[in-house]
């Protein structure tokens, strides 16, 4: 029998960035909010301390922060034709779990996009003419522009503590940035992170190439800072384990850092973990929540009423919920119609193993977001029509951590076991750099997400099904990328240079990790025949439900998303506050 | 096969036992004095029961890891640094027993790409695979695996890994990649996990280990960090 709790102003489905921000923007606006988190408490102290968070088996290789299969998955499937089969391991992405969620976990890479990436099925019409756009490629505009985000982006900035150097202050182009970024009000709240060999190595081959090297945009605090929320920061030590772990040292940003702290004080805000939501509740007119059932720590089914419900967990989360709750219509490719679960999207990574016998890069020294990029081959810097494909990368050579269970390049056709191979380990390690694409994704009539009709978590409810396979578009980009990053090698004159670019015929591969990038589902725009929530990130068709995060994005940035993430958040959160609570209803009129 | 597992492990002893000596003779300075450890890493491989394993299995597992990480003038090998202890460990534990990953049915197959798709745990993946490798070494070489040959292992071991070898109930190279995996996690993580013994591996690299703690040195590019490795509990190589 379901129990029911105390109404509350605003319930928030899991406690990551996005409801730690919308926390302090709900409470502060002087509402009830509580959260709820299906994961564990986690705190800097005790649960990432030093030294038992320096276990590269524990958490790097074994997953200790990450949600694990036999919790919570999803099916995953090439195409429709196929039956779709669990995703039993992690391999190539890895939410987060528990408190703090991904943000706990995360490098720190911390991007705006470009404003042309926010109106990209315009920019690409204006530009090179609706014809180049193929037919099942359902790329869409956001609905909101980079000027309407941007005091988001650096309010962000500056909670995360963002270290770097600005490209484009007020429209002024500044040398040792990021000359192609959209024009910014203020520089970042810190100095970039401290140069590494690799750094240099890359810097020097880009500007000989004439392109324009600027270190990559990093929450990995440079100094001591203390953020607007009044949360301090440490300086990072370039312990070398950011990506997989809980920060030791309060320097990586993460909800816990950086807003968590400060929430907690607030008295009308609370919290439970171990409490999963699986379905947002509706009234008897469809058009509004009431609040949503839980399963709580003991098992038991919990009834949370509710004013307003904001959906804050994983991006497929977000949009398995929405199904589950019969919130917007499902998305069917063969009509192509409906919307939830449309437009699903992922990453397009690549990348360059450089060996040099006389260089050593101490690569245990690192930091997430310690980076060197060039935006030179960013969307708004391609012909699409000339090179054939829309869509672009970021090139960066980066140098997070020299775990060696993990981080052991070794020359191609070298044998990977016995005397020859551990050789091979002795005379390579510590004597290699990557360079790295990161990638647009777009999005297709035929890549999407849905229920599955097999397989049921444990509470005996579908699992959500990914349908998604590589496009020829996506590989012309990479393959593009793939060229220039081999102009840059041939300067840099490696003693063995090995790549890895997805070819044509390439289907996605669950097995190695890629990136934990995925978005789309539950996407914003300005149709509700072609996106889940309007401009603000409301439902279209319960006004008193918001969705955040990733799932939002009608096809993927060739950034990673956090960035996007925080600021669409704030942007959400002061529509809520200065438009929804005065005079709830729908936000837009269609 | 039992006498020829146990030449083996005395032939490892004694090279861990001079290997343990020079090893304090470094570490006598007095700022490195190594701090009193919660639990004894010095597990002694020889003298050690595996309590997952039966004798058959662990004759398999010691002679296959002693040919996947050999000793050599390189460096330690899988013996040398209690490969087979932290492999034995592991089946026991979480990865072992699949805890975290999805293991419901319908277990149906599919292409590669996507992913594990086996009903088996790992412990139970091993077990299969060692019974069918030591059933094809009978067949094929009327001796088990550990009494084969150097290279006649190293045959059976890459026939494993490229699926040459069909078992019936398995993916070989399933079994194999378990193998190899866990013999590498045995070899590099940290001395907690039961394996790595004495920051052997490490040092051969010049990983520092847990010092998680960088913020001088980054101010010193492609000059070779100066300190020996650390262990979470504190032990130094």
């Amino acid at each position: 029998m379901t129990r029911q709790n105390k109404p509350v102003d605003v319930v928030l489905v899991g406690l990551g960035w996005t409801s730690s921000i919308m926390g302090m923007e709900m409470t502060e606006a002087g509402l009830e909010v509580l959260a709820l988190e299906r994961g564990k408490d986690q705190n800097t102290v005790p649960d990432f301390a030093y030294p038992q968070m320096a276990d590269e088996l524990t958490y790097g290789v074994r997953y200790k922060l990450m949600s694990a299969p036999a919790d919570s998955t999803v099916t995953v499937r090439h195409s429709s034709q196929d039956v779709a089969v669990p995703y039993r391991q992690l391999g190539s992405f890895l939410p987060g779990n528990g408190v703090g969620g991904a943000g706990t976990h995360w490098n720190g890479h911390t991007w705006r996009p470009m404003p042309e990436e926010l109106r990209l099925r315009s920019y690409v019409e204006e530009k090179f003419g609706a014809d180049i756009i193929p037919e099942d490629m359902t790329i869409q505009d956001f609905g909101v522009s980079y000027e309407e985000l941007e005091p988001h982006f650096d309010f962000f900035e500056k909670i995360l503590g963002v270290s770097g150097t600005a490209g484009n202050i007020k429209g002024e182009i500044q040398p040792g940035g990021n000359i192609f970024e959209g024009p910014r009000q203020a520089p970042f709240p810190l100095p970039p992170l401290q140069r590494t060999l690799n750094d240099t190595v890359f810097e020097n081959a880009a500007k000989i190439k004439g392109f324009h090297p600027f270190p990559l945009p990093a929450a990995n605090a440079s100094e001591a800072y203390k953020n607007p929320y009044g949360m301090q920061l440490g300086p990072c030590n370039y312990c070398g384990f950011c990506e997989r772990y809980g920060c030791i040292n309060n320097s990586k940003a993460s909800p816990q850092t950086c807003v968590l702290g400060a929430l907690k004080q607030r008295k009308n805000f609370s919290y439970r973990t171990g409490c999963e939501v699986i379905k947002i509740n509706k009234d008897s007119s469809g058009k509004k929540a009431t609040g949503v059932t839980y399963i709580d720590p003991n098992g038991d089914e919990v009834f949370q009423p509710a004013n307003l419900v904001i959906v804050g967990s994983y991006a497929y989360h977000n949009v398995r919920l929405l199904l589950l709750s019969e919130i917007g219509k499902p998305y069917d490719p063969v009509s192509n119609t409906g919307v939830v679960g449309r437009n699903y999207a992922y990453q397009m990574v690549g990348g360059a193993t450089l060996f040099f016998k006389d260089k050593n890069f101490n690569p245990f020294i690192g930091a997430g977001g310690n980076a060197t990029v060039i935006d030179d081959f960013g969307t708004n810097q391609i012909d699409f029509k000339k090179e054939g494909f829309i869509g672009g990368s970021y090139i960066f050579a980066a140098m997070t951590n020299g775990q060696p269970i993990r981080n052991m390049p070794l020359p191609s056709g070298t044998p990977s076991w016995g005397a020859d191979w551990k050789k091979a380990v002795k005379a390579n390690y510590g004597h290699t750099m990557t360079i790295g694409t990161h990638g647009s994704n777009m999005s297709y009539r035929d890549c999407y997400l849905s229920l599955d009709p097999t397989y049921k978590d444990k509470h005996g409810l579908p699992m959500l099904s990914m349908t998604f396979n590589w496009k020829e578009n996506d590989i012309r980009m990479t393959q593009f990328m793939k060229k220039q990053i081999e102009g840059i090698v041939e300067v840099m004159k490696p003693d063995h240079v090995d790549y890895s670019f997805k070819d044509f015929g390439s289907e996605y591969d669950v097995r190695p990790y890629q990136t934990t990038h995925n978005v789309g589902g539950a996407v914003m725009g300005t149709d509700p025949a072609t996106s889940v929530l309007n401009r603000y990130l409301q439902s279209w068709d319960v006004h008193n439900v918001f969705v955040m995060g990733s799932s939002a994005f009608p096809q993927n940035i060739q950034y990673n998303p956090t960035g996007l993430v925080g600021a669409l958040t704030y942007w959400s959160a002061k529509a809520i506050r200065e438009k929804y609570l005065p005079n709830p209803g729908p936000l837009v009129q269609v | 096969m039992m006498n020829i597992k146990k030449t083996l492990n005395n032939s490892r002893r004694k090279f861990l036992k001079e290997a343990t000596i020079a090893i304090s003779v470094v570490a006598m300075a007095p700022n490195l004095v190594i701090p009193t450890l919660a639990q004894p890493l010095d597990i002694d491989l020889g003298e050690y029961k595996p309590s997952y394993f039966s004798a058959n299995e662990w004759a398999f597992i010691l002679a296959a890891t002693d040919r996947l990480i050999p000793a050599d003038a390189t460096g330690p090998g899988a013996l040398d640094t209690n490969v087979p202890v932290f492999i034995d460990k592991q089946m026991q534990g979480r990865f072992g027993n699949a805890l975290d990953w999805y293991m419901q049915p319908p277990f149906l197959s599919a292409k590669p790409e996507m992913g594990y798709q086996s009903s088996l745990t790992p412990a139970q993946t091993y077990r299969q695979g060692i019974k069918a490798t030591e059933d094809y070494c009978h067949q094929t070489y009327q001796k088990s695996f550990a009494e084969l040959s150097d290279s006649e292992k190293d045959m059976v071991l890459s026939q494993l890994q490229l699926g040459e070898i069909q078992f019936s109930d398995l993916s070989s190279m399933q079994f194999f990649s378990f193998l190899l995996q866990n013999t590498k996690e045995g070899y590099f993580a940290d001395p907690i996990h039961s394996g790595n013994k004495n920051l052997a591996s490490w040092k051969m690299i010049g990983f520092p280990g847990a010092r998680a703690s960088f913020k001088e040195w980054v101010a010193y590019p492609n000059v070779e960090y100066p300190l020996g490795p650390v262990s979470i509990e504190g032990e130094r190589g």
